[in-house]
């Protein structure tokens, strides 16, 4: 489904803080697997799904979503591939747009948008039943504005918006991050009965190596801007915090250190 | 005064319709377009200039609507292609278009006295002054625009626009061509106001080159009044107020003036006005903030 070939980002090119963020990523993806990334600040897992995602171009390399070479598609065209959830709560909805409305705009992803009106009456019973799922009250609140939500409904309506469109392709970046912890596991795991539910392709950038351990079929972790770590199937299943510390160690082969928030989360 | 009010409605509900185009880049968009200086007298300049070579108002009103949408469109396109920062876009267009509208004249400016304008039908036709023609044809064109707005606004496109405003990011990850949308804002908003400048324009019965100078401003505190008057309250409401918001400023201003303002302190007081309602929030904040730290809290 999504197939990552030979990438390199460098940022600031030229200039004394000159970064790598990419060096020689390849990563391949079936249907239906789910991914996790990990890694601690400036390992270049943000860098690899926001070049997935389009927000910037590679400097070299390609990235094929189900057979379609988006590498140098713009964000908005190959938007009609993807899911994203953002960590910011912020980023995924309109806060001055009402539940309904971003709820539209969303289920029209990848579709021509012409002077028909922006929400019709039937999707309005559709919106309803799947925010009833969320179980967190929404489904009586479509016209309240998105900007009265908590962070934590706010991501779980944006995670709905972005499986709306059934993507190739859905991009989680940290968003669970910004939220405490009883809701960064209730979304959590609202994000994997809906990828289970729809068997959708993801990859979910997280900080905490035990989500990144309990979620998906799959786990990667980067450092210094490449993979240092592929795990997956039953090796994946058996994965303790302290086999990924060693693996880590084990593969940075630099003076590197692993941020605490890693290991505390 | 009675008069002075008459005038004062009437001129409102002209501006009102520039007010709702100020409304669109700066509500809607969150741009502060400067672009509106320009379009203001391009729209009274071709609507003028039409009706002086024996054009119809009508085609004249219509081709002014057209420059406008087409002032926006190159504005849109210096801001979201070239990436030039809005307002200094804005800045840029306004600019070009000082010169343009020259050209457009041919003149400083040009006189419609004893011409037929779009006001004359409606005054013939129901035996009315020009005052009170202005007056019906503002109402009427008002509640036309705010219809068609309301209704566009629920579209899927102006949905998006409206979101655009909003938060960018998202829309694009809607798979929405953010530039397209700040563009057809743009548009939208220019065609009014030269739709409003044309208007002012034939109910002056001239068109002056200089009269765009300080628009957006007027615009501006014409949009704070109607906010502060109706609150942020459902579309309908936002649009409607900012035709009363038009129409107040209008009001103070003729009794500013009536109470012995010299007409020359004129911008300087609409600029106090929009300084005003723009800092209002932050010295509210402040003044919450020292009492707070005053009584020992945080």
């Amino acid at each position: 489904m999504l197939q990552v070939t030979n990438l390199y980002k460098v940022f600031n090119k030229g200039t004394v803080n000159e970064r790598m963020a990419l060096e020689n990523v390849s990563l391949s993806l079936g249907v239906g697997d789910f991914v996790t990334v990990i890694g601690g600040n400036g390992a270049g897992k943000s860098t690899l799904l926001n070049c997935v995602a389009g927000v910037y171009p590679p400097d070299s390399g390609s990235i094929n979503l189900d057979s379609i070479d988006v590498t140098r598609m713009q964000e908005y065209k190959r938007a009609k591939y993807l899911g994203r959830v953002f960590q910011d709560p912020m980023r995924g909805t309109c806060g001055d747009m009402n539940i309904e409305e971003n709820l539209a705009l969303a289920k029209r992803r990848g579709q021509h948008r012409g002077l028909s009106w922006g929400v019709t009456s039937k999707e309005r019973i559709e919106y309803r039943h799947l925010l009833k799922s969320l179980d967190l009250g929404l489904e009586d609140r479509l016209t309240s504005k998105v900007g009265l939500l908590s962070g934590g409904q706010r991501q779980a309506l944006t995670l709905l918006m972005a499986t709306l469109k059934n993507p190739k392709l859905l991009l989680l970046d940290e968003h669970t991050a910004a939220l405490d912890p009883r809701t960064a596991k209730k979304v959590l795991d609202i994000s994997d009965y809906i990828i289970r539910e729809e068997g959708l392709t993801t990859m979910m950038v997280t900080h905490n190596m035990r989500d990144a351990i309990r979620y998906g079929n799959r786990l990667i972790m980067m450092s210094g801007g490449s993979i240092a770590v592929d795990v997956s199937g039953d090796e994946k299943r058996k994965l303790t915090v302290e086999d990924l510390l060693r693996l880590f160690e084990k593969a940075k082969g630099k003076e590197e250190d692993i941020p605490d928030r890693m290991i505390l989360g | 005064m009675q008069e002075i009010i008459i005038g004062a409605i009437s001129l409102g509900l002209l501006w009102a319709v520039m007010t709702i185009g100020v409304y669109i880049t700066y509500s809607v968009l969150g741009m502060a377009d400067m672009t509106a200086e320009g379009s203001i007298t391009l729209g009274a300049a071709v609507a003028a200039k039409m009706i002086s070579s024996g054009r119809s108002p009508i085609y004249g009103l219509l081709l002014a609507i057209t420059c406008g949408m087409a002032a926006g469109l190159c504005n849109g396109i210096l801001h979201t292609k070239f990436k030039i920062p809005s307002l200094l876009s804005g800045i840029l267009t306004m600019t070009a278009l000082f010169s343009i509208n020259l050209r457009v004249m041919g003149r400083a400016n040009i006189s419609l006295l004893r011409m037929p304008t779009i006001f004359t039908p409606v005054s013939d036709m129901f035996n009315l002054d020009k005052g009170s023609s202005v007056i019906v044809v503002g109402v009427l064109v008002c509640a036309g625009i705010i219809a068609l707005l309301y209704w566009f606004f629920g579209t899927e496109i102006g949905s998006a626009i409206r979101a655009t405003g909003n938060n960018a990011d998202m829309v694009r990850a809607q798979g929405i061509n953010t530039d397209t949308t700040i563009i057809l804002g743009m548009m939208l908003s220019n065609g009014l106001i030269a739709m409003s400048g044309a208007m002012i324009g034939q109910s002056q019965n001239y068109a002056d080159l200089q009269m765009g100078t300080g628009a957006i401003v007027i615009g501006l505190a014409s949009l704070f009044i109607g906010e502060v008057l109706f609150g942020k309250r459902s579309y309908f409401i936002r649009l409607t107020s900012m035709v009363f918001g038009a129409i107040i400023y209008r009001i103070i201003i003729a009794s500013v003036l009536r109470l012995g303002m010299p007409a020359d302190d004129l911008k300087l007081f609409t600029a106090i006005t929009v300084i005003m309602a723009l800092s209002l929030p932050n010295i509210k904040k402040f003044a919450q903030g020292k009492r707070r730290s005053l009584s020992g809290g945080q």
